[in-house]
């Protein structure tokens, strides 16, 4: 960046991973809300590392509570704060990952995105339950292997394709949905905050490669979020009101073999019989992603 | 009967408009409640309250869940909100691993559970299984009697539970259809004496970006324990404030409907039935009976379930004969409902020696009926004399059924 950072308000000395994406989410968010916020972040590794007491690196006023309630605390804390007089000034942000965002609390960010509280939902995407020991989420790629979807002698790994959450929150009538990425700081600054500024519960869907569930060095974490939008497999864009408005092009999309590749999760895939079939039907996904939102 | 002071003042209304009216009038700040039988009415009642602009500075949220409705008021109290919901049996149940939460944050947040049975098999009829299963989950529990004291007590339990000392959620008990939908003649809560005896809520900790603090956070082996202590220590200092919170409520309202527990006919009482909520006034009828006939009868109201009041209890049933409890529960696989265990388990290791014995009766809604109630002391009088024979049974069941 050749303007000097925003400040943010979580402070080092966390027990995260070298390399750690959530670390590097967490960041960029409260980069781009500021100190006048109130976070609500679900149980996981954010929650974990950052908060071991008596010690917590919060600078901005932070509660958790469950790992399936995050919707429904961040309804509660937007309702008092109305009640007391105080919304105009305070922005409410929920942060948590994939398995606390699309599998156990979809329930409650449904409903407080159904009853239009006015806050801003974070979703940092690592795409399994790192905190637990990776296992897989509804947010784990195809053919991705995790502790519970082992590629083996009869499996390439998880066998579905990966939930589309943020289509899910644009079918909420949310005004403002947007895919970001932890490899491109000024995009996830500059959606999240737009996003706080909104009136009405927004989304963010910030992918966010762990370098130790995918299997990739602690200096690359950066690295590999970015080759995953230059190959097209995390297309970034803006749903505004339900219509496409902003969509990050890539000119001459990378293979998904160089993504694939990179990473331990994905390895069986060049060893195994059959792995090129599979690794087509990968790129096949990344070829709709360029359709589907004209990433070309 | 109907005290003379309360001539004039009183309406007949539905339980549930009683109570909901008593949270309006507690002025809460954040409502977050999901409809389930028999709690229905209650919400319905504060809806309307909502819609027709009557409760200043409040947002009702009409949460998509009972997990949503007590999840959501952790994140309003923890902002500094006196917070208000009310639900019953399998919406309690799905609100298990919240009520741990909010207690273990120390957030004094205000619920009536309209008592009844748990599924399978469904039912919707009342007894205190719901609320029974959430005894170890740090809440405070307050079991009323009739309509009169499930209004009143939801301003005394605010008082209790925001107490500095205290910082507990807590919940009003009231059996569900017999007291949330019965008309009975009450004294509604009164704005102006309610706003003398309940002091706004004005937390020490709250999220505030001016003040930053961090709450939830991971407790390793290292501090967890003292979390633990500590609520303990909460519950402990809830036990005096609970008597004197009812002497200063009756001080400014002139109705008192017992502290900890209260007894009836207690005295010189040689049989003591021991039970919580509204089985009360029929086992009050029945002793009424005995009475005429110069049998020394008594009851015991327990009103407070959590904390529970040991010293309390051993003393009001320390020179009788012999105790019978009645629960409207079940511990299954011990044969025996929670209070009966409570009650001996706190005489123990005391030097009241007095025969206890138990019945579980009235399970999903089965009538309690006076001859019941006189079946079971026939029974205690007997242990009185030669001791008990069978420890704890069912009461009233269908040997026909099984």
């Amino acid at each position: 960046m050749t303007k000097a950072a925003p400040k943010t308000y979580i402070a080092s000395g966390h027990s995260g991973c070298a390399g750690c994406c959530d670390a590097f989410a967490a960041k960029f968010t409260l980069m781009a809300v500021g100190p006048n916020c109130i976070v609500v972040n679900p149980t996981g590794c954010l929650e974990v590392m950052s908060t071991p007491f008596p010690l917590s690196s919060w600078q901005v006023p932070w509660i958790h509570s469950l790992f399936e309630n995050a919707g429904a605390v961040a309804s509660g804390v937007e309702a008092a704060l109305k009640a007391l007089g105080k919304k105009d000034d305070i922005k409410v942000i929920a942060i948590g990952g994939d398995g606390s965002t699309m599998d156990i609390g979809i329930g409650a960010i449904s409903g407080a995105f159904e009853r239009g509280h006015d806050f801003t939902y974070v979703c940092m995407d690592n795409e399994a339950y790192m905190n637990t020991g990776i296992q897989r989420s509804s947010a784990t790629p195809y053919d991705a292997s995790t502790t519970t979807s082992p590629a083996g002698k009869v499996s390439f790994g998880n066998p579905f394709p990966k939930k589309n959450m943020p289509a899910i929150m644009v079918a909420h009538g949310s005004p403002y949905v947007a895919t970001t990425s932890i490899g491109f700081p000024r995009d996830m600054i500059r959606k999240v905050k737009k996003a706080t500024e909104i009136v009405g519960p927004t989304y963010i869907h910030a992918h966010a490669p762990c370098t130790t569930g995918w299997g990739f060095d602690t200096s690359k974490t950066l690295e590999i979020a970015k080759l995953a939008v230059e190959t097209c497999l995390w297309p970034m864009y803006e749903m505004e009101n339900g219509e496409l408005t902003q969509v990050r092009k890539i000119k001459d999309p990378r293979p998904v073999e160089e993504y694939l590749r990179a990473q331990k999760r994905f390895k069986h895939l060049f060893t195994m019989e059959g792995g090129e079939e599979e690794i087509k039907k990968i790129q096949a996904t990344a070829d709709w992603n360029i359709k589907h939102y004209g990433l070309q | 009967m109907i005290n003379p002071a309360y001539k004039g003042k009183m309406v007949v209304v539905e339980g549930s408009y009683a109570v909901a009216h008593s949270a309006k009038i507690c002025r809460p700040n954040v409502i977050s409640a999901y409809p389930i039988t028999p709690q229905t009415h209650i919400v319905e009642d504060l809806s309307q309250f909502m819609a027709d602009g009557e409760i200043p500075n409040c947002e009702y949220i009409n949460v998509e869940s009972e997990f949503s409705a007590i999840s959501a008021l952790i994140g309003a109290a923890a902002v500094g909100a006196r917070t208000y919901s009310a639900t019953t049996s399998q919406g309690l149940l799905l609100m298990h691993e919240a009520l741990f939460n909010a207690s273990g944050m120390r957030l004094p947040i205000i619920m009536t559970v309209a008592n009844r049975a748990v599924g399978a098999p469904i039912n919707i009829w009342n007894d205190h299984q719901d609320a029974i299963a959430q005894r170890d989950t740090g809440w405070i529990q307050l079991y009323v009697e009739d309509v009169q004291e499930a209004s009143d007590t939801l301003p005394q339990l605010y008082k209790i539970a925001e107490d500095n000392d205290v910082m507990l959620p807590g919940m009003v008990c009231m059996d569900g259809f017999i007291l949330s939908h019965v008309y009975e003649p009450v004294v509604l809560l009164e704005q102006e004496l309610t706003d003398n005896f309940l002091p706004p809520f004005q937390p020490e900790n709250v999220l505030d970006p001016k003040d930053p603090k961090t709450f939830g956070a991971f407790a390793a082996p290292d501090t967890y324990e003292e979390f633990r202590y500590l609520q303990e220590q909460a519950m402990q200092k809830a036990l005096p404030k609970i008597e004197a919170v009812a002497k200063e409520f009756e001080e400014i309202f002139g109705r008192f409907n017992g502290g900890l527990v209260d007894g009836y006919m207690l005295d010189d009482a040689e049989i003591v039935i021991m039970s919580m909520g509204s089985v009360l006034g029929t086992i009050k009828d029945v002793v009424d009976q005995y009475r005429a006939r110069g049998e020394k009868i008594g009851v015991l109201k327990v009103r407070s379930f959590r904390p529970f009041p040991k010293e309390q209890v051993r003393e009001a049933i320390k020179n009788a004969h012999a105790v019978v409890v009645l629960d409207k529960n079940i511990s299954i696989g011990t044969n025996e409902g929670a209070l009966f265990t409570e009650t001996k388990s706190c005489l123990y290791n005391s030097k009241v020696r007095v025969p206890v014995m138990g019945y579980t009766l009235g399970h999903g809604g089965r009538d309690i009926r006076m001859e019941s109630i006189a079946k079971v002391i026939e029974e205690t009088k007997k242990v009185a004399k030669s001791g008990i024979t069978v420890e704890s049974r069912f009461l009233d069941l269908k040997e026909e059924l099984l």
